[in-house]
């Protein structure tokens, strides 16, 4: 079987300033979604109490409200995860001293027994404000590390342009994906932020795989153009590229639908990720490169004919 | 040109047979268990201790599965958790106090295996269930702790040589000395200088006063921290002992936190209470030149402290002795009023350091204060009506036999060096930790199987080996982490399900370039050959920059995502070796040999 049959090379970069528009479009609707809405930090930046517990008959949501407003937890967000039966709460830090920290999950429970003797804990997490803070820090620390360390061995492997023009192409789907998670609100988590360094990791493979194939044509098509060159490179890269991320997305895909709440976003941010970067490792991160201004001689020296002087 | 020399093919079979052994305990599931420690230094875990463990059980007649020594343990295995509870509480009530008996999860696999190391995958406490917290250890109360403590010794050093100050006090991280004159300074600052190294000085004068400031040099500082957090966390491994946990993890986590998991704890509230407590008990004298107004602050010096009863007492500064000179604290009853009382045996410094105090102070009150959280509550306060040696100390006042017994276990459990607060806290039911691991388990499959079914259907045979190299892939990869005893959480489940949607990409790679070159019009031998060779470069490439990605969520990640970062970071290297040597060694096996192949199904 085969899927991609494609006869005659795709003029890619012909399109370039459509599809330049199209991601420069996507990318500031990111950025405005991001400075308008805000990321959902979740308790693991922000600091609080998460409490799951789980009912043995499908939970009234209301009334857990109650009974917390009853023991002075108003200000907690009550939720319905997963299923009918599963609640989860979450309460924000408090300044209040008496209350503050670990305490503070043991008070909760004790005024939904006080209900309902059913009522089970699943899950808690408290997390201080200090350790909220330290994660920013090495999630950024992280980013950093992992953009430099592409663009060093891109650098190393190929040439400056293309470290630089995949590393582009690839943190404009880590804001694109932030964008996501701004837009819709979703909860961020240190597995979200996981999730976008893997994909940064994954998605620089697609621009490796085609500037690989560029280097090579620079080499074999000695008469061609730079724009031939990238257009044969990525036609005869999209059949390997769709397949791939196919295979990834399946296996995403399944994570998504049967992995279970916790793993939920994690899955979505990595869904998005490989969506996006199939897109742009061609079709941004090539043009970049021509606009960089590749060419052949960054990879064969050009060879200095000696002019002989014979006697 | 597609065969592989025969030590090749060895060598990818003894692989896949030491993944395949290692993976093995993974199957067998596990039982519950008991697992039966000594509490003290002195006792070993031996055959006897084993012996008398069967014993016990023999003569309640349950009957474990295996019992056997294990490391500095005994653990003995059941068929189900009923007689698992059952012998628990019988060899907590007949082994005593001295052992520790824990309720643990023991793998059923055969003891070949276990012989061979083999040992089934470590699962996070988000898949077993658990407790997780995090505990900053307040490096500021250490050092004002060892500052003031400072302050009483150059108090009795300068007495001592019978040098004449005015006074010495606390002023921050500084520690102040006044004197009346600059000759009886440089006498003290040589003394002082000779005796407290850890400390740089400083002279200078002030309003007519000649003083000395003294402050702590920095590797005197940090090693204060230092020797406060390892304090910290022998206390901590005390505590959790009293907690009775099989396999608790107590580590320290850069310079001032620590981390402690309780696998398969579910009374949560119990673990933090005993966790979450900072008792310290210092021993100071009562201030008796003073009087308490009510309302107004303690006068300089000084510190105003309750005790049981509501009443306000002035207590000095100084510290004489603090809990970590306590050796052993037992509840009893006071011999004369039959009270009951908590008899503490200090160590030797402590021993020395109260002798001299009670000696010094006949006749004075001293005060025995517990803080907790910060706050300090006198437990008692007598009088010292003679010079008390030896070490043996016995607090009396009006508690309870219970309070007594609390109070013992708080002691002999050990105080902490400085306050410790908790930070952060996750806990799992064993419910979810189940359900993580079936949902975690049911999505790899599940891919697994589409991306199988997908690539035998686009590739037809290629694909198929491309199939069995992802499940060798796979195979490596859960034997590496059960050879490593990684910590395998559900963000590491993950972690191996996108590994392997990851890793096929380097098989489509192949796939592709072999049919390009086919479509060149290689003969399929030739076509073969270039495509893994041609793809190989490619598929390093684009592997390296994942491994990036995947070394700095190991460097900057904590906990889960650690756990993600050790499999991506694995799943990567075996699928280098899976996709490339073994799918290849399948090639070459089957196609190899063939001088004239016409064809191969590739789709």
């Amino acid at each position: 079987m085969e899927l991609f049959r494609i006869k005659r090379d795709i003029p890619f970069m012909s399109y370039g300033r459509y599809t330049t528009t199209i991601s420069l479009a996507t990318f500031l609707l990111a950025v405005f979604f991001l400075a308008t809405k805000g990321l959902n930090f979740g308790v693991d930046f922000t600091g609080g109490t998460v409490i799951e517990v789980h009912y043995a008959q499908p939970a009234d949501l209301v009334k857990v409200r109650e009974q917390l407003s009853a023991v002075d937890m108003s200000d907690a967000l009550v939720q319905n995860f997963g299923s009918s039966h599963d609640v989860l709460i979450q309460v924000p830090i408090k300044q209040k001293q008496d209350l503050a920290g670990v305490k503070l999950s043991e008070h909760v429970m004790d005024g939904l027994r006080k209900h309902d003797t059913s009522v089970e804990i699943r899950r808690v997490e408290f997390v201080g404000p200090q350790v909220g803070n330290d994660l920013v820090e090495n999630g950024s620390l992280a980013l950093m590390l992992v953009s430099f360390g592409i663009v060093g061995y891109l650098w190393l492997r190929f040439e400056w342009k293309f470290g630089l023009s995949a590393i582009i192409a690839n943190l404009h789907d880590v804001v694109i994906i932030l964008g996501f998670f701004a837009f819709f609100q979703w909860e961020i988590s240190l597995s979200v932020l996981a999730a976008m360094l893997a994909v940064l990791g994954y998605s620089v493979n697609e621009s490796v795989v085609v500037f690989d194939r560029i280097r090579e044509n620079f080499r074999t098509m000695r008469k061609a153009e730079v724009t031939e060159i990238i257009d044969n490179a990525i036609t005869r890269t999209m059949s390997r590229t769709i397949i791939t991320h196919g295979s990834t997305q399946m296996m995403v895909g399944a994570m998504l639908l049967f992995g279970g709440e916790t793993l939920h976003y994690f899955a979505m941010a990595l869904t998005i990720g490989i969506m996006f970067s199939i897109y742009s490792s061609v079709l941004v991160a090539s043009p970049i490169l021509m606009w960089l201004g590749v060419s052949r001689e960054d990879f064969i020296k050009p060879k200095t004919e000696a002019e002989e002087v014979l006697p | 040109m597609n065969r592989y020399p025969l030590w090749k093919y060895l060598l990818i079979l003894a692989a896949l047979l030491a993944g395949l052994i290692y993976t093995l305990p993974n199957f067998y599931g596990e039982s519950p268990a008991v697992q039966v420690s000594p509490l003290r230094v002195s006792l070993k875990a031996d055959g006897a201790l084993l012996e008398r463990v069967e014993k016990i059980l023999g003569a309640a007649s349950i009957k474990p599965e295996v019992a056997a020594l294990d490391g500095n343990s005994v653990k003995a295995r059941f068929t189900d958790t009923d007689s698992q509870l059952k012998a628990k509480d019988i060899l907590a009530s007949q082994l005593g106090d001295d052992y520790m008996v824990a309720l643990n999860l023991l793998s059923r696999s055969p003891q070949w295996l276990t012989g061979l190391g083999a040992l089934p995958m470590y699962l996070g406490l988000d898949l077993r269930g658990g407790v997780h917290f995090l505990l900053q250890v307040d490096m500021r109360a250490a050092l004002g702790k060892a500052l003031e403590s400072t302050t009483g010794d150059i108090r009795s050093a300068l007495r001592e040589q019978k040098i004449a100050y005015s006074g010495v006090s606390r002023e921050g991280d500084m520690l102040l000395v006044k004197f009346r004159d600059a000759e009886t300074r440089s006498k003290a600052e040589e003394e002082i200088k000779q005796r407290f190294n850890d400390y740089t000085l400083n002279a200078k004068e002030a309003g007519g006063e000649f003083l000395l400031q003294a402050t702590l040099k920095p590797e005197a500082e940090r090693r204060i921290q230092d020797s406060a957090v390892q304090q910290n966390l022998l206390t901590l491994r005390n505590r959790v002992n009293e907690l009775g946990v099989a396999e608790p993890v107590i580590q320290q986590q850069g310079v001032d936190r620590v981390v402690v998991q309780l696998p398969g704890v579910q009374d949560t509230a119990r673990a933090k209470d005993i966790l979450g407590r900072t008792a310290t008990l210092e021993v100071r004298m009562v201030d008796e030149e003073h009087q308490i107004t009510q309302g107004a602050a303690a006068p300089f010096g000084t510190e105003m402290f309750k005790d049981r009863e509501g009443n306000l007492l002035l207590v000095k500064k100084q510290v004489i002795l603090t809990g970590e000179r306590i050796n052993d604290a037992q509840p009893g009853f006071d011999n004369r009023s039959n009270e009951p009382a908590v008899h503490i045996n200090l160590d030797g410094v402590g021993a020395r350091k109260f002798k001299e105090a009670t000696r010094e102070n006949v006749g004075k009150r001293m005060a025995i204060i517990l803080f907790e959280k910060g706050k300090g509550e006198i437990v008692t306060a007598p009088v010292i009506r003679e010079e008390i040696g030896g070490g043996r100390v016995q607090i009396s006042g009006s508690m309870s036999t219970m309070e007594a017994q609390d109070t013992a276990l708080l002691l002999r459990a050990g105080a902490l060096a400085a306050p410790m607060e908790i930070i952060e806290e996750r806990t799992v039911g064993p419910s979810l930790g189940a359900d993580n691991i079936k949902r975690g388990f049911d999505s790899t499959k599940i891919g697994f199987i589409m991306v199988a079914v997908f690539m035998i259907v686009y590739y037809l045979i290629f694909g198929a080996i491309s199939v069995l190299a992802l499940g060798a892939n796979l195979l490596l990869l859960v034997a590496l982490l059960s050879m490593m005893q990684a910590t395998l959480t559900l963000p590491g489940m993950a972690g191996i399900a996108l590994t392997l949607g990851m890793a096929i990409d380097a098989n489509v790679l192949i796939n592709e370039r072999i049919r390009d070159e086919l479509r060149n019009g290689f003969t399929p031998q030739a076509a073969i050959h270039a495509g893994y060779d041609r793809a190989f470069g490619t598929i390093l490439d684009s592997n390296v920059t994942t491994l990036i990605a995947g070394i700095a969520l190991f460097m900057f990640g904590s906990g889960s995502i650690k756990g993600f970062a050790v499999v991506l970071c694995l799943g990567i290297l075996t699928s280098m070796f899976s996709a490339v040597m073994v799918s290849r060694a399948i090639v070459n096996l089957m196609y190899g040999r063939k001088a004239r192949l016409t064809s191969i199904a590739i789709g």
